[in-house]
Formats: C-alpha cells, sequence, structure tokens
C-alpha cells in the first residue's frame, strides 16, 4: 500500500450505456452537488474495467464530477469494495471476521489454496480468479461465507467450495444463497415455529 | 452575544464563537493539534476535549458551537484524564525521535506531551511505519511521525487552491497522500512547515542544519517582492539559517510565499565581499580607496548631465536618499527607480499606489485584473483574493494573459482593446463592476512597463471612475508592484529631474557614450551590454547582471544585513533590521553612499542613520509614520492617448528567479526547474 495511486497506463472512458447510467445517478443531486455521485459512479467504472479502478478510471470520474483527483482517491482507498489493483475475473471474497472464523473460514481459505494454488491476495495464473479476505460481510447467520463477484455463496464447507471454484472455472455458476438447502437464513435444523403452514 | 459560564466564570462571546475560542477568551489554555483559527475546522485530534454539563461525554471544544447557558468546565479530573487519554492514542504510532528531529524543541506534540499527556506508556506492540513521499524541493516528509490532523490537507485546498493533499486509505491504515507521486505545484506550499504540528512536514533546506534554540532570531520585513510580508530572520554567526513568517493581520496574515521563505541560500553564493575596479578589461580585487579614487577620477570633469543612476529592485529607502541627494550634488537630473521601465507618474501618490489596501480585498465585491498574475506577482495578494471569494459573492474579470489564479474568473481580452472596450462600458463586466458595492481594479506591471503603459493607466482610471471605484471611504484603484523598492523610489522622487533621462534613456545613452557615469544601486534588470565609453559603478551584494558591466564594483548589503526602510506596495513603510553583519568588506549601503560623497567632493549632509532618516522624511513625508499607510487623495494621473493592440505579457517569466539573490540560490533553482520547466514542458507536449 503506498500514498500514491498504482499507474494502469491505459485510458478510460465510459461506453455511450454507461455515460447514460451515469448520467442518471449525476442528476438526481442538485446543481453543484455532483461530487455525491461519486461511488455510484466509480462502481459502474469498476465493472467496466474489468473489476478495478486504475488511474485512468479516477481521473475519467474525476472530470465527469468537475472533482481533483485526490479526491476521488480518498473515496476509492477508503471503500474496500473498490479495487486498486486488477483482479481476476472471478473476485472471491472470503469472509474472516469472528463467526466465519469460528464456522470454518480457516479450512475455506485452505481449500481455495488447494483447489486454486492461491493464497489470500493472490490471482491465478489464468487470471480467472483472485482471492482475497474481507472484514464481515453481513452474513454471520450462514457462516461460513464467501462473496463471488455479486454473490453471497453462504453455509460453506471445504468440499462445496471446491465444488463451487470448480463450476465458476466451468463457467457455470451455481446458484447463489445457502449451500445446504435451508431457506435463507431460516434455522439450520429445520424449521421450529410455524411448521404448519 | 452568547454568555456561558467556564471554569465558574462567566463569559460573553461574539455569536458564533466556539467552545473553544469562548475558553481562550477566557484566560484557559486548550491543548489542541488540528485546530487552526485560518483553516476549517475539522474536529479530528480530539486533543480540545471539555468537560460540559448535562453531557455524558467530554466535547470536542473546537468542533462545539458556543450557546447560552452553557456550562463548560476545563480543569476537572475528567478533562485531565481525556487529554491524556487522547495523548496516549496519539502517541501510540509517533516515534520516539525527537533527538533527530528537526522538529524538537518547536513542536507542538512535544510541548503538549509535556503539558498533558503522562509519563509512560502502556502500548507494548508494534509501531507502524509509513513510507515518506516526495513532494518536491521543498518539504522533507517524514510520514510516520503524522498524527493526521489534517492542516496540510485543509490548508492547500483552502488557502493555497491546490487540491492535492488527501487522506488516503483508513483507519490503522490512513495517511496522508498525494495522488500521483509529484511536487505541490504552489507557491504557498511552505506553510505547511509551519502548520504542522508534529515533525512529519519539515523544510527540506533546512534539514539537520541547526536546532530552534540555537538560534538568533530578528524580526524584519521581506524584499523580494513588493507585498512587504513580515518575517523572522534566524541566524547562526553570520549564516542566515532559515525564513519565516510573522504575523500581520494586514499584509501576509502568517503566510509567507515560497520565495520569500526559501531564497535565503541565496545569501551565501556568489556575494561581493570585497570591492573591485576594471583593470586591462578584467575585474581585480581593490581596496575601497583604490575603489574610490578610481570613481573619483572617472567622475573627474564631468557635466551634471553626463552621469546618471539607476536603483534596482530591493534598494532601501536610506540608500536611495542619499543617492539621490548625491545625484543633486553632482548636479544630475539622470535617475531613475524604474529599472523595469514602469509608465509611472511620480507626482501622483494615488496613481502608483495599491489604494485598497491587502486587507481592504476583503471587503470588494468585484475585481478587475489588467496585465498582472498576482500569483506570481505578489502571491499573498492572489492568497487574499483567493480568501475573499471563498466566502462568496466575488467576480473576477481578467484583462491579460489566462492563467490559473486557484479561484475562477471572466477572461474579457488579451489587451488594451478589451480595456479601452471596458472603459466605455462596452462590456457585460463594466456593468459588474457599476452593481458592485466595492469594485475595485488591479494593473500589473505587465500593463505598465510598455511603452504606452501611461496610456493604459489613463484608461485604468477612466474605468475606476466610469464605475464608481473611487468614493467616500474607499479606492478601488490599485497597481501592483513586483519590486519592494519601487513605491519607496517614488515616494523619494528617485525619478528623472526637470530634463533628466529616465531608465530607458539612461541605457541609451550609456550605450552611445552620452552618459559618461552610470552607477548602478543594485540595479541587475536593465537591458545593457557592457557600455564602451561609459564608466559604470555597481553597488550591491551579488555578483549578478549589474556587476558584469562594472568598471568598479562596491560591495553593499543584502536585506538581511542592514537596516532600513522599505515601503510595501500599499505605500505602508516598514522597516527591516539587520539579522548578520555584511559580509567581507561590504558595508551598509548609505554608508558606502556617504563615504563616496566625501571622496567626490561633495559630502552629503548626514553622518547616522537618524540623521539621513530625517532627510529621507524630508523627501517622502508618507514615509514618517512607520507601519502606517497615509492615504492619498485621488487625482489626475495618466497620459491620454491611443493604447498599442498587443496583448499584456506577464512581467516575471519565473516565480522563483526574480532578483539576485534568488538566482543565486540552489533551492529556486531546483524550485524552478521542478515547477516552471515542468509545467512548460507539459504544456509544450501537451
Amino acid at each position: 500500500m503506498t500514498g500514491t495511486a498504482a499507474n494502469g497506463g491505459e485510458s478510460f472512458a465510459f461506453t455511450p450505456e454507461n455515460r447514460a447510467k451515469a448520467d442518471a445517478v449525476i442528476a438526481k443531486y442538485p446543481a453543484g452537488c455532483q461530487a455525491s455521485a461519486v461511488l455510484p459512479l466509480l462502481d459502474l467504472a469498476q465493472r467496466q474495467n474489468g473489476g478495478w479502478i486504475s488511474q485512468a478510471v479516477m481521473e475519467h470520474v474525476a472530470e465527469l464530477l468537475d472533482m481533483a483527483s485526490i479526491r476521488i482517491y480518498e473515496v476509492a482507498t477508503f471503500y474496500t469494495m473498490l479495487n486498486l489493483e486488477p483482479v481476476g475475473r472471478h473476485h472471491v471474497q472470503l469472509c474472516r471476521t469472528t463467526p466465519c472464523w469460528l464456522r470454518g473460514s480457516d479450512a475455506l481459505r485452505d481449500a481455495c489454496r488447494e483447489e486454486l494454488g492461491i493464497g489470500l491476495g493472490g490471482t491465478t495464473d489464468d487470471g480467472l480468479f483472485t482471492l482475497t479476505e474481507v472484514e464481515c460481510l453481513g452474513a454471520c447467520v450462514n457462516a461460513p461465507m464467501v462473496q463471488i463477484d455479486d454473490h453471497f455463496y453462504e453455509d460453506l464447507d471445504p468440499a462445496r467450495m471446491k465444488e463451487i471454484l470448480r463450476a465458476f472455472r466451468a463457467g457455470n455458476p451455481p446458484e447463489s444463497g445457502p449451500q445446504t438447502g435451508r431457506q435463507t437464513s431460516a434455522p439450520a435444523s429445520g424449521l421450529t415455529t410455524l411448521t404448519e403452514l | 452575544m452568547t454568555t456561558l459560564t467556564i471554569d465558574g466564570a462567566e463569559i460573553t462571546v461574539e455569536p458564533g464563537s466556539t467552545v473553544m475560542q469562548a475558553c481562550i477568551e477566557a484566560g484557559k489554555e486548550i491543548p489542541h493539534f488540528c485546530f487552526h483559527d485560518r483553516l476549517s475546522i475539522a474536529g479530528n485530534c480530539r486533543m480540545c476535549l471539555v468537560e460540559m454539563e448535562r453531557s455524558p461525554k467530554p466535547i470536542a471544544s473546537c468542533a462545539m458551537p458556543a450557546a447560552d447557558g452553557m456550562v463548560i468546565r476545563t480543569d476537572t479530573p475528567q478533562v485531565k484524564k481525556a487529554r491524556e487519554g487522547v495523548m496516549e492514542f496519539l502517541l501510540i504510532n509517533h516515534p520516539l525521535d525527537c533527538p533527530i528531529c528537526d522538529q524538537g524543541g518547536e513542536c507542538d506534540l512535544q510541548d503538549q506531551a509535556m503539558a498533558y499527556g503522562r509519563h509512560f506508556s502502556r502500548f507494548d506492540e508494534g509501531k507502524r511505519a509509513v513510507r515518506d513521499k516526495d513532494v518536491g524541493p521543498l518539504i522533507e516528509t517524514i510520514m510516520t511521525r503524522c498524527i493526521h490532523c489534517t492542516r496540510c490537507i485543509r490548508f492547500a485546498d483552502e488557502i493555497a487552491g491546490v487540491e492535492e493533499f488527501g487522506a488516503v486509505f483508513r483507519g490503522e491504515h490512513m495517511e496522508i497522500g498525494t495522488y500521483v507521486e509529484k511536487a505541490v505545484s504552489s507557491e504557498l506550499s511552505g506553510n505547511m512547515i509551519d502548520l504542522c504540528p508534529v515533525g512529519a512536514l519539515t523544510s527540506k533546506p533546512y534539514a539537520f542544519v541547526a536546532r530552534s534554540w540555537e538560534l538568533r532570531t530578528t524580526e524584519t520585513v521581506d524584499v523580494l517582492d513588493a507585498v512587504g510580508s513580515n518575517i523572522r530572520v534566524d541566524a547562526r554567526g553570520t549564516e542566515v539559517l532559515r525564513v519565516v513568517p510573522r504575523l500581520h493581520d494586514d499584509i501576509n496574515e502568517e503566510w509567507l510565499s515560497d520565495k520569500s521563505r526559501f531564497a535565503y541560500d541565496g545569501l551565501r553564493r556568489r556575494r561581493l565581499d570585497r570591492c573591485y575596479v576594471r583593470r586591462n578589461g578584467a575585474l581585480e580585487a581593490a581596496s575601497w580607496a583604490e575603489a574610490f579614487d578610481a570613481i573619483a577620477a572617472a567622475a573627474d570633469g564631468l557635466d551634471g548631465s553626463q552621469i546618471a543612476a539607476l536603483a534596482g529592485d530591493t534598494a532601501d529607502c536610506e540608500s536611495m536618499t542619499a543617492l539621490a541627494d548625491l545625484m543633486a550634488a553632482l548636479g544630475s537630473p539622470n535617475l531613475d527607480c524604474r529599472q523595469d521601465g514602469a509608465r509611472l507618474d511620480a507626482t501622483s501618490r494615488v496613481s502608483y499606489l495599491f489604494n485598497t489596501t491587502i486587507a481592504g480585498i476583503e471587503e470588494a465585491d468585484a475585481i478587475l485584473l489588467v496585465g498582472t498574475n498576482p500569483r506570481w506577482e505578489a502571491s499573498l495578494v492572489n492568497a487574499r483574493i483567493r480568501k475573499r471569494w471563498r466566502r462568496g459573492g466575488l467576480k473576477v474579470g481578467v484583462i491579460g494573459p489566462q492563467m490559473d489564479l486557484t479561484y475562477p474568473y471572466h477572461h474579457l481580452g488579451d489587451g488594451p482593446q478589451s480595456l479601452a472596450t471596458l472603459a466605455k462600458g462596452g462590456d457585460a463586466f463594466a456593468d459588474v463592476l457599476k452593481m458592485a458595492e466595492k469594485p475595485m481594479l488591479i494593473v500589473g506591471m505587465g500593463a505598465l512597463t510598455r511603452p504606452d503603459g501611461a496610456q493604459v493607466l489613463a484608461h485604468a482610471r477612466a474605468v475606476a471612475e466610469a464605475t464608481g471605484m473611487v468614493a467616500d471611504g474607499w479606492n478601488g484603484f490599485n497597481v501592483l508592484h513586483t519590486a519592494a523598492a519601487r513605491v519607496g523610489g517614488l515616494d523619494l522622487g528617485f525619478v528623472p529631474g526637470e530634463g533628466g533621462c529616465d531608465t530607458a534613456a539612461i541605457c541609451e545613452g550609456a550605450a552611445s557614450g552620452g552618459i559618461k557615469l552610470l552607477y548602478l544601486l543594485g540595479a541587475d534588470e536593465i537591458a545593457l551590454e557592457r557600455p564602451e565609453n561609459c564608466f559604470v559603478v555597481y553597488q550591491g551584494h551579488h555578483g549578478d547582471a549589474g556587476a558584469r558591466l562594472a568598471d568598479v564594483i562596491l560591495p553593499g548589503a543584502a536585506y538581511t544585513e542592514k537596516d532600513g526602510t522599505y515601503v510595501n506596495l500599499e505605500g505602508r513603510p516598514q522597516r527591516a533590521y539587520a539579522a548578520s553583519a555584511p559580509l567581507g568588506d561590504a558595508r551598509e549601503d548609505w554608508r558606502i553612499l556617504r563615504a563616496l560623497s566625501a571622496r567626490l567632493g561633495k559630502p552629503l549632509a548626514y553622518d547616522t542613520l537618524d540623521e539621513l532618516r530625517v532627510r529621507m522624511v524630508e523627501r517622502a513625508p508618507a514615509l514618517a509614520a512607520i507601519g502606517e499607510i497615509t492615504p492619498a487623495p485621488w487625482g489626475e494621473f495618466g497620459a491620454a492617448g491611443a493604447m498599442d493592440d498587443a496583448p499584456f505579457a506577464c512581467p516575471i517569466g519565473d516565480f522563483y528567479l526574480t532578483d539576485p539573490i534568488t538566482r543565486a540560490s540552489q533551492t529556486m533553482t531546483e524550485c524552478s526547474a521542478a515547477f516552471v520547466a515542468a509545467a512548460e514542458e507539459a504544456r509544450a507536449d501537451g
């Protein structure tokens, strides 16, 4: 981690569709307050840019919102959802905060290492996966869990973790949500109330 | 008015004050780091915690507005404990390197840790380290020492107008950084060093040079621009080791431009410390007697009209008085203090002053800039305009080159035509000026050093009169000078006498042989090749352009080495004091002139500085009131006639290299390469 932005070297501009979305976001805020649109725009730009925010992305957003580049950089470094380094095609975010840790996130990390050959912070050689450690994603009831791209995969064990990664590699992402068959965060051992409906 | 109780005593403060301001008014010392009264409130260091009645937790007094009936306590065990706790947290990641820190001895954190901290630490874990940033040739960064008060960020945003610093990453990983690693492109960046309450930002040229308690301080004024910033010169032995600003609310507040702050290393390079006489084409070291003999021989038998004198940009009023008197004694009307050729009228004081005053800018609501880049010509005037702009409701119009002034403006045109149009009311901005309650205009040397400068001045006067800039209690007509000696020189009448030559004519006469003896008092910025048939005397402190022309060099004193009077662009005379003695054989400039006058058989009528100052005030009564501005009455000035169509140009090509001292300074040369040359390259590429 350094105090200055990593140089991407390439240029960036919103596609016409994304530009229209960006304009729609900016239009939500009163004139002169367009800086409020910085987070949605960075997210939009990150999606267009293959999952990370390069220097060119920050400069484009800065120009669009009439902000200084350093103000964009402050926001981009504050939020972990914004990646300042290139990531693989699938970004696996492994929750290691206390509930997930107690429920076996270490085993999931080992499973990822075995399946992908990378540790936390690593990217596979084929550029398909990046594995990062994150703080609580708010799905503690279904711990342990990971977020892959935009989706939560919950109630995991090492075997299921590997299966999911294989499915992603095959280009066939599995259904997101709890992987044990339970409905959302209903009791893991089956319903205890409202059993007769 | 708001009345509240602080430590049992009632106090009444201005509405809108903070609890901290109220406490300070009540005579209570409130420790703080992030709060600074010229910056916005951040409230993030938490050192200023005080106890408020009915609040379960202590409050940050810098961010809490004072309200009627508040009961504040600053002396309870809870407050003491809160401060100790905050200090303990601040010191968690702060290295214990005071013995090798340049801030040591004048460090807020050091002082407050002594006064308000515990005498031990309970922190056994590893301290974090932060990579240092390269922010240019002026500021040394040791980012591990940073306590994240964010003063530097706020200064860059608010005062300097360059949004380049920011707080990046968060929590434990937060650090102060820039977007890409680059030098801070501000002419006021040095002030961050003063603002930094710890040793995270320190002066690069001063790094490991001295400890603050070893220095001998002298309170004086700066002469590297015409603002007359109040400075403190810190010296050890004969060497000036640093220059820092002094508080003067009407001039520089507590800021200083980088040129004034960092050019001091030029004071020990390329200095003239002995007399030189040119023999067989080469300058050879000589004694004072030999030098004076050579001048006397050259002056022998000359008519007054064959003798001329020019005063440079940093000449003090005393030496200009002495030189003007000497020229009068020699019967010469050929003298000029406007070595840049500015078409200024010495007979009308109002025509060459910054009449609104620098503090007065804060009252203005519309400003017209004509042929000037205040950011380079007078950085602190520009900072004041920006301060006014930030308050809102200020409209700025510019006639001249377009540049980044750190605030938005309407560009009305490049040259005199736009001024003429404006004078006739044919521009929308004319209405802006007319509608404004307190409009002002600032004419720069870019508009006045041209051959048609007097006509430009007349048109500027026409604009001022047509838009109601001159009214009771308000004078919106301003001239922006670039040289510290100029206003003083004009006040003293250091201008051509009856039938005398001005700068251009003197240079021409020296080249053609009409002028046989030319006396340069620190004049280095003149367009003159070494003349064949003219004997040139250069009196000054640096071996610069003027010394190269000279047949005799008389070593004078730089501004930190003599007591003198300087008049700033507002017309405010201020005293400068010697921080060290002149180098080698060099002498104070007025003494050289007094001694020379005796050798030439025309002794001046004063032997002491006090007697000379009496004569100086005789010549220029406005110089009597030191530190005060004597307002000048409105009058006729300028010359009627058409103006040339050529666009106005900036009188300063390079902010960092404007006079012999800055040109001799290594720091300034580095700055010029890092900022000016880099910017020009970028423009050429872009």
